[in-house]
């Protein structure tokens, strides 16, 4: 492009395209010309080949689009914000989360609640963890605000349920214990991306 | 002699009603798959091999469906309607030979119930009666859009009517009889013989009207799902609805008939298709005629199907009946 192309603001001028309108008939004997003209050209008939063809293609080219719902599944991009997953620690099948409770106070439909309590060991335990499924709008940034990268949003996005009850329960999000050598790293929304090592600066505090 | 004529056209009129009855059925069950393979889908696939049992349970559903009659309607013709609609639909069916003759156990049967010599005029004449089916339907339905689908088919008839008759003439000039045996017989002569080729006009006009007569897509102005919700027949529910299509579709099969025993050759064998099979065959194609232009033609409005009926076809027909007429003076 050249710079004087680039220079030139003022787009609304050049290149512009005129929507080609039909010039409507005006008298009954323009309009009797038009139908015969349409009759003639055989639009019609040219609307029949492309649904015959279009059928055609369906049936023996297999360009079907019908996806046979509840058997077949399209896949999701990874990075789709369905129902979250609670992760657990590979080693202990722990609950990774350490009651930070920041996903708390970023959620905007304002519905996580937990109870923590400081335990024995002066940790962090936390006793409950609720996620009102009602409420939230699946915006993603407690997965985002997550140090731990503890709660994410997983892949599950047949929501449909008898009971509000289903979709707050720890056991549900949580890897159950025996499936968690199935559990991996999450590459979808929240997690940290792949040239995350880069990317970090030593903080001061190892200089 | 007489008792066994009167068993005969019996037991014809029992077999022509499970025929077309258990065939308007499955031309259901086609057209939503043919329509689905057009664009893209599979259409019933769950019930049965290939959704084939769709059509039992969609007959189960509409038998034990509630029978709703709206609190303001006109009870007996709200009533009656759809039965006009099912019954003139196969009461037209009885002037029309669907097959050559054949024979049975030494005993010729002519598969036509009653072969009176005004068949094509009976037939039209039946056929245009049914739409009282759902014009009445939408009368006394005490709905805005059944009467709106009620004044279209007052607007469809009125259209049609006159195209499907005057086209319908100039044919029977040339046969010189309303027969539709006559009709079929002067067309024996191979394709060369078929009435299509001397009346072309005639052919498109007739199945213009046909379209309008069986309201097919292009010209389905009474039930216009996009505009008038289900026209004509939105108070209606289980089997009476179901009438209405039954009768519908017993319509689309007698026009598909007329059209082939009239323009295409009829029953007469097709070189070495025997005439049983040929009739069978065009029947078949017309039917997927209708179902593909369903799929591919836009809907137009009330006006323009009048318009398009009194101003274009109409003085087409009367034309087409002109040149004829002067074709067989001279
Ligand atoms: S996705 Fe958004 S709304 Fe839902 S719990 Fe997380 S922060 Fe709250
Ligand atoms: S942000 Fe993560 S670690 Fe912190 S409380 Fe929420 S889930 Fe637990």
């Amino acid at each position: 492009m050249s710079l004087e192309k680039l220079k030139n603001r003022d787009v609304s001028v050049d290149d512009y395209i005129n929507i080609f309108e039909d010039e409507y008939p005006k008298t009954s004997w323009e309009q009797f010309k038009q139908v015969l003209r349409r009759s003639v050209k055989g639009e019609l008939f040219k609307g029949l080949g492309i649904v015959l063809n279009i059928m055609r293609q369906a049936l023996f080219k297999g360009e079907m689009q019908t996806v046979q719902y509840p058997a077949e599944k399209l896949p999701i991009s990874p990075r789709y914000r369905a129902v979250h997953k609670l992760l657990a620690l590979l080693e202990s099948g722990e609950n990774r989360c350490i009651g930070c409770g920041l996903c708390e106070k970023i959620c905007i439909a304002d519905c996580i609640r937990m109870d923590t309590r400081i335990d024995e060991n002066s940790r962090k335990e936390v006793l409950e963890y609720t996620i009102n499924m009602g409420r939230c709008i699946f915006c993603g940034y407690c997965a985002e605000v997550c140090p731990e990268l503890a709660i994410v949003h997983g892949g599950r996005y047949e929501n449909a349920s008898e009971q509000r009850a289903h979709f707050a329960l720890k056991e549900d999000l949580l890897t159950p214990l025996d499936k968690l050598k199935e559990q991996k790293e999450y590459s979808g929304f929240g997690a940290i991306s792949p040239d995350a090592d880069e990317k970090i600066k030593k903080t001061p505090l190892s200089y | 002699m007489e008792t066994a004529i009167i068993i005969e056209t019996i037991i014809k009129a029992v077999i022509i009603l499970s025929v077309f009855a258990a065939l308007a059925g499955f031309t259901t069950y086609i057209e939503r798959k043919v329509l689905a393979f057009m664009q893209r889908r599979l259409g019933p696939m769950n019930v049965g091999p290939h959704g084939l049992l769709q059509l039992a349970a969609d007959g189960i559903k509409l038998f034990t469906k509630e029978d709703f009659i709206p609190a303001n309607a006109a009870k007996p013709v709200f009533m009656i309607a759809p039965i006009i609609t099912a019954s003139t639909a196969f009461i037209a069916m009885s002037a029309v030979p669907f097959f050559p003759e054949f024979e049975l156990f030494g005993y010729t049967i002519r598969p036509i119930i009653a072969d009176i010599n005004v068949g094509v005029l009976f037939v039209m004449g039946v056929a245009s009666v049914g739409l009282y089916g759902p014009l009445l339907a939408g009368m006394s339905s005490a709905n805005k859009w059944a009467l709106l689908g009620g004044a279209r088919t007052a607007i469809q008839l009125l259209s049609y009517e006159v195209v499907s008759g005057l086209a319908l003439l100039a044919p029977l000039m040339l046969v010189g009889s309303l027969s539709l045996i006559d009709i079929n017989n002067y067309q024996a002569g191979g394709i060369s013989n078929w009435i299509i080729w001397y009346q072309p006009l005639a052919f498109i006009l007739f199945v213009m009207a046909g379209f309008a007569e069986t309201n097919r897509t292009p010209f389905d102005l009474l039930e216009h799902e996009a505009e008038i919700v289900a026209g004509y027949a939105t108070e209606y529910s289980g089997l009476r609805w179901g009438m209405f299509f039954i009768g519908e579709y017993a319509n689309l099969f007698t026009i598909c008939f007329l059209i082939s025993l009239i323009f295409l050759g009829g029953f007469n064998d097709l070189w070495f298709i025997s005439g049983g099979l040929a009739i069978v065959l065009k029947v078949m194609f017309l039917i997927f005629f209708f179902l593909w232009t369903r799929a591919s033609w836009p809907h137009i409005r009330p006006d323009q199907l009048m318009w398009l009926c009194w101003k274009v076809l109409m003085p087409l027909a009367v034309i087409n009946i002109l040149i004829t007429g002067f074709v067989m003076m001279f």
